[in-house]
Parts: C-alpha cells; sequence; structure tokens
C-alpha cells in the first residue's frame, strides 16, 4: 500500500515482508530506526518465527549470521560508519563463504573527525570485500532493492549490500509503496542454500586454503560477480513486469538521448543532478545524467555503452580517496579507457553538506570551461582553507586541525551546511 | 512546489511537525517530503527540519534554504538563528509567541510582507490548555493550514491521530484546531484594521 511513511519504516516492513529468519544487529545512528522497528516488529510476531538477536557489537552481529547462513537460515543486518569498519574481518568472511547475508548500509561518513551525517566513505572503504553493493535513490527503490537483494544473493550464494543514504533518505518521510506478503512471496522464493550445515549430512565450511587453491577460490568468486552483472538486470525486468515500477538494474540513464555533458552518480543526490539537468537543459545546455545502481560488481561495459556519444563526463561522488581523488572517477575512467571523452572527479556532500541544485548548474558550466580542478571539491569554502594552510606554515605546533576549521567557519559566518 | 522550513530547539518536535506535515499533504492528495537538518542535534540545540510540498514526485535533496514558509516555533531564536534566511519576499511567517510582532522587534522586518502572511501564535499556552505541556509543534500545524491552505486541518488532525492514538492524539488534535481558530480570527481581525484603516 502506498503511504507517507519514513525511509527506515518503508525498510523495516520490507526486509520482514522477506521473510528473515534470523536478524542480528547493533544500533547506530542513522541505521537505528530500522533495526529499532524490526525489533519490535520480531517482538509482536508480525515476523513469524525470525529470531532477532540484540548483539554486543556489530562484529557480533555479522559473526552470528555467518552462523546462522552457514545453517540454512535466511538472514539481515543493518549498520553504518564505524559500525561496518568494525564488522570489516566478518564482512570479507561472509563473502570469501559464499553466504547470501544481506545487510543495508544506512551511509554515513567515517570519523575521525566524528561525524554522523551522510557520505559514502563507509560502504567504499569495503567496496572490495566481494559483497554486491547496490545503490537506492529513492526509498521507494530502497526498499524494493531489499526484495531483489534476497533473491539475488540466494541465486549467487553471494552477500549483498543496499546502501541507502543516511538521514536523506532513511530519516525522509515520502511516499512508499510497501508490497503485500502475496507479491514478495511471487518475487522471492524460499531459500534453498547451495551449502548448509547439517548434522544429517555433515559437512565442514571455511577450509584453510593455501598457495595452491587461494587463486581458484577468488577467481570463482569474481565470476560469481560477473554473473551478476546479467541477473540484475534480468531481476530489475522480472520486478518492473510484476510490480511495475523501475526499482534497481545495474545502471539507469536520464536524458541521455542527445546528452552532450553527462553527471554520473550514486544513490539519492541523483534526484537532486534531475532536477539540475532539467534546469540546465532550459538554459540550452545539453546535459543528461546515469545513476550507478550497481557498484560491485561494476558495470563498465553498460556504462561505456551508456556514455556513448558524450563529449564530456563528470563523476559527483560523496567519498573521497585521501591523495587520490575520487573512487568513483576512477572505475569509471577505467570503463572509459581508449576514449579520448574528459572525466571530471567532482568530491561532494562530504560528512553531509547539503548538495543545491545551483553548485550542480555551476559545476557543468565550469567543467564545459573547463574550469575545474581535478579534483574538484564542490562547495569548498576557500578562505577556510587558505587562512589555516597559512597558519599552519606560521606556527610548528599549530594544533589540531577539526578544532581550527571549526572556529574559522564561525568566525568567517560561512553557511556551514 | 512549496517549501517549508520549521525552526525549534531539539526536544521540542520540530522533526516531528515537518512528518506530520508531509503525511497531511499526502492524504491531501499530494506529493511531500519531510526531513531534518543536518547539524548538531541535541536537546536545547537550535534544529531546523524541511518539508516540500508538491503536484508532482519531489526529486531534489538539499536542504531548504529559500523556503516559502517560515515556522518558528521557539521565538528564543528570533534574534539567534538566522530564521528568516533566504525566505521568499512573498512567503508566509508563523511564529510562536504571546508578544507582538511589534513587541517581538521584527515589525519593520514583517510589515513588508503581504497581508494574511505574518501570525504570531500562543501555540505553547495551547500546547499547555490542551497537553499540560509547552507543545507548540501541533497547535502551529493547524496555525500553518488556516495561513496557508496548503494542507487541510482534517489532514492535519488525522495525521496526529495516527501518529499519537489515543488521548494523546486527541488533545494534540484538539490543540490543532485551537492553532487553526486563533489564526482565523487574527485574519479577520486584519482584514477589519485594513477595511478601517482605508474608511479613515
Amino acid at each position: 500500500m502506498r503511504a507517507q511513511i519514513e525511509g527506515s519504516q518503508a525498510v523495516a516492513e520490507v526486509v520482514v515482508l522477506c521473510r528473515p529468519e534470523v536478524i542480528a544487529a547493533y544500533p547506530i545512528s542513522p541505521q537505528t530506526h530500522i533495526v529499532e522497528r524490526l525489533s519490535r516488529m520480531v517482538k509482536r510476531g508480525d515476523a513469524g518465527s525470525c529470531q532477532y538477536l540484540n548483539v554486543e557489537s556489530e562484529f557480533a552481529a555479522l559473526s552470528v549470521l555467518i552462523g546462522a547462513s552457514a545453517a540454512g537460515a535466511r538472514t539481515y543486518t543493518a549498520t553504518t560508519s564505524q559500525g561496518l569498519l568494525f564488522m570489516a574481518e566478518a564482512v570479507y568472511n561472509a563473502a570469501g563463504l559464499g553466504l547470501p547475508i544481506v545487510m543495508t548500509i544506512a551511509n554515513r561518513a567515517v570519523g575521525a573527525p566524528i561525524n554522523i551525517w551522510n557520505d559514502h566513505s563507509d560502504s567504499m572503504a569495503l567496496r572490495d570485500a566481494g559483497w554486491i553493493q547496490l545503490y537506492a535513490e529513492t526509498n521507494q527503490e530502497a526498499a524494493d532493492l531489499h526484495i531483489q537483494a534476497f533473491r539475488l544473493a540466494e541465486e549467487l550464494s553471494c552477500p549483498v549490500m543496499v546502501c541507502m543514504d543516511g538521514y536523506i533518505l532513511t530519516h525522509a518521510y515520502e511516499p512508499v509503496d510497501v508490497p503485500d506478503q502475496t507479491a514478495v512471496d511471487t518475487f522471492l522464493p524460499a531459500f534453498s542454500p547451495v551449502q548448509v550445515l547439517d548434522p544429517n549430512a555433515p559437512i565442514s565450511i571455511g577450509a584453510m586454503v593455501g598457495p595452491e587453491a587461494f587463486t581458484e577460490v577468488k577467481y570463482l568468486a569474481h565470476q560469481q560477480h560477473l554473473r551478476a552483472l546479467s541477473l540484475i538486470p534480468e531481476m530489475a525486468g522480472d520486478f518492473e513486469r510484476q510490480f511495475h515500477r523501475l526499482s534497481g538494474g545495474l545502471y539507469a540513464p536520464y536524458r541521455m538521448e542527445d546528452a552532450e555533458i553527462a553527471v554520473i552518480a550514486l544513490g539519492s543526490v541523483i534526484g537532486t543532478i534531475k532536477d539540475a539537468v532539467d534546469e540546465l537543459r532550459l538554459e540550452g545546455i545539453a546535459a543528461g545524467c546515469v545513476k550507478i545502481g550497481c557498484y560491485r560488481p561494476f558495470p563498465s561495459l553498460q556504462l561505456r555503452a551508456a556514455l556513448e556519444g558524450v563529449s564530456r563526463v563528470i563523476v559527483v561522488e560523496k567519498d573521497l580517496a585521501v591523495g587520490v581523488g575520487g573512487i568513483v572517477s576512477a572505475d569509471v575512467r577505467m570503463a572509459l579507457q581508449g576514449s579520448a571523452v574528459p572525466v571530471h572527479t567532482v568530491i561532494a556532500g562530504l560528512g553531509g553538506r547539503s548538495i543545491s541544485i545551483a553548485s550542480l548548474k555551476r559545476m557543468v558550466i565550469e567543467a564545459r570551461a573547463e574550469r575545474l580542478n581535478e579534483p574538484h571539491f564542490l562547495d569548498l569554502h576557500t578562505t577556510v582553507i587558505d587562512a589555516e594552510q597559512s597558519r599552519r606554515r606560521e606556527q610548528r605546533r599549530a594544533g589540531p586541525i577539526a578544532e581550527q576549521v571549526l572556529r574559522a567557519v564561525k568566525a568567517i559566518g560561512a553557511k556551514a551546511t | 512546489m512549496q517549501t517549508v522550513r520549521i525552526h525549534g530547539r531539539g526536544g521540542q518536535g520540530v522533526v516531528t511537525a515537518a512528518e506530520l506535515l508531509s503525511i497531511a499533504a499526502f492524504a491531501d492528495g499530494r506529493y511531500a517530503q519531510a526531513f531534518p537538518s543536518f547539524g548538531s542535534e541535541r536537546m536545547g540545540a537550535p534544529v531546523m527540519a524541511f518539508c516540500r510540498i508538491d503536484e508532482r514526485a519531489i526529486r531534489t535533496r538539499e536542504a531548504v534554504t529559500h523556503p516559502d514558509v517560515v515556522i518558528v516555533q521557539d521565538p528564543t531564536l528570533l534574534h539567534q538563528v538566522d530564521v528568516f534566511g533566504g525566505l521568499s519576499a512573498q512567503g508566509y511567517v508563523l511564529i510562536n509567541s504571546t508578544r507582538s510582532v511589534e513587541e517581538l522587534g521584527l515589525d519593520k522586518f514583517l510589515n513588508a510582507f503581504p497581508d494574511g502572511h505574518v501570525c504570531v501564535v500562543p501555540a505553547s499556552d495551547i500546547g499547555v490548555t490542551h497537553m499540560q505541556r509547552p507543545v507548540a509543534n501541533t497547535p502551529l500545524l493547524g496555525a500553518f493550514a488556516a495561513m496557508t491552505g496548503l494542507v487541510e486541518l482534517a489532514s492535519v488532525q488525522s495525521a496526529i491521530r495516527q501518529r499519537f492514538p489515543g488521548a494523546l492524539g486527541e488533545a494534540n488534535a484538539a490543540a490543532s484546531k485551537d492553532g487553526y481558530d486563533h489564526v482565523i480570527a487574527c485574519l479577520s481581525q486584519e482584514r477589519s484594521d485594513s477595511h478601517h484603516a482605508r474608511a479613515n
């Protein structure tokens, strides 16, 4: 039923409709509303025989799920930021063991400096841990991706992260159509594990593998991800046929038919970019955008085809590889290798800074005029940077950077939103 | 698209107000989006929440920097935070206070707005009457419905009852009705004043 609800509520309701058997989680903002609601639903008996474990840490949460999944249970957790990093070892293990766990990432910055707001630093840090990573543009898509994620994970025997922007989506109220149980059951068959710990047919999972076979095991994991590249669009097609709406898929173009300049991004900022594209079109600039819906595996060939004919690409990313620049843009450049199309990296929205239509339009105009730095930091307070850098040059004991920058921002009165 | 920015302090139900407003607009058949501001949020700290209302699906996620309506739940913020920043010259202002615009020292700025676009509502007092606590958000939502006509009072009340079932919801729904009535009375007073002013 279509309702005006919080993103976290939509996700929790849809997760229950997916009939998980074990949920283990540790609360951390901005994931909290999802797991609080799940625990209430399980306690009220709304989730059948599902077990909810309130564990002592994120490491424990995923470790519990590794055991439960290996025993044949459909499993789910959610986390964010430092929570995801705290479970990092188990994140690799879940993928390496081929366990189809589904985890929501309520994307948030990673400290220090401590910051509870949105960017993609957390899921990007674990992008190569072997999980499939899907990114939601809206709360409707976040809800729908979970239904697809369980089917995808179980089909491939590979864990899936559904990434949704913390606060921007998790705490936003907007219309979401939460499907009914029958519809979800039709799309998502019962879990039939490819490996299961069963006392009646004992096996072991988690062998020590030396140089004689490690490469082969990893190669097969890579092949599974490549299989996902054909499975994900098929699944999105099935989903559209059944639910009559577009959700998921590897990528989604917007006004790209005759686009001269393409803006690429992941997650909820795509909505703002679409509005910016429409305004630019009215001003006579042939802009378009491409949403990357699946970031791992990376749809290189598909993206290259989607960008056919454009003369310039801007990747807007909510992360920073310190000392390098962009993360997503490096993948995009690889997808476009051999082509002469310039690819700009724009770092935006770090630690929850609002990304405005006005700033995005300015960015496109500056890029066309070859006036963007590489990488370009959107809406950087350059006066603050200049003052702090000169202060640090003059003084050996210049003190902690975060505190100084905060003071400078307040003194200069820059609108730090 | 209409954009609303609500100012208050952590713990005053600012975020809840934006959420309820979006639910009311949805019930009226519109598209709506509500979300909190991204800043330090703790009890007592200045906080903001936003709501967008439109006839078509809302895509943008940026913070509301140029609101059509500003609601100030806590008048102690008036000279502390730039609550009117970016407000449209044709916009609406709703302030929770028992004092007049003149007493608040805002007459010079607010008199420039069109007639019927500025209202001061004793929302905390209404809250005390109905909830025995200075709850200002639900009276202000009723006042918002009366002043802007962007949502129906009945939709605001049903959103309130949905969120707070039972006696608490009824008390808040009654408080929103008082907020609504206060604005209707203010507007009719304003009209009769301006009529007299013209007659003189």
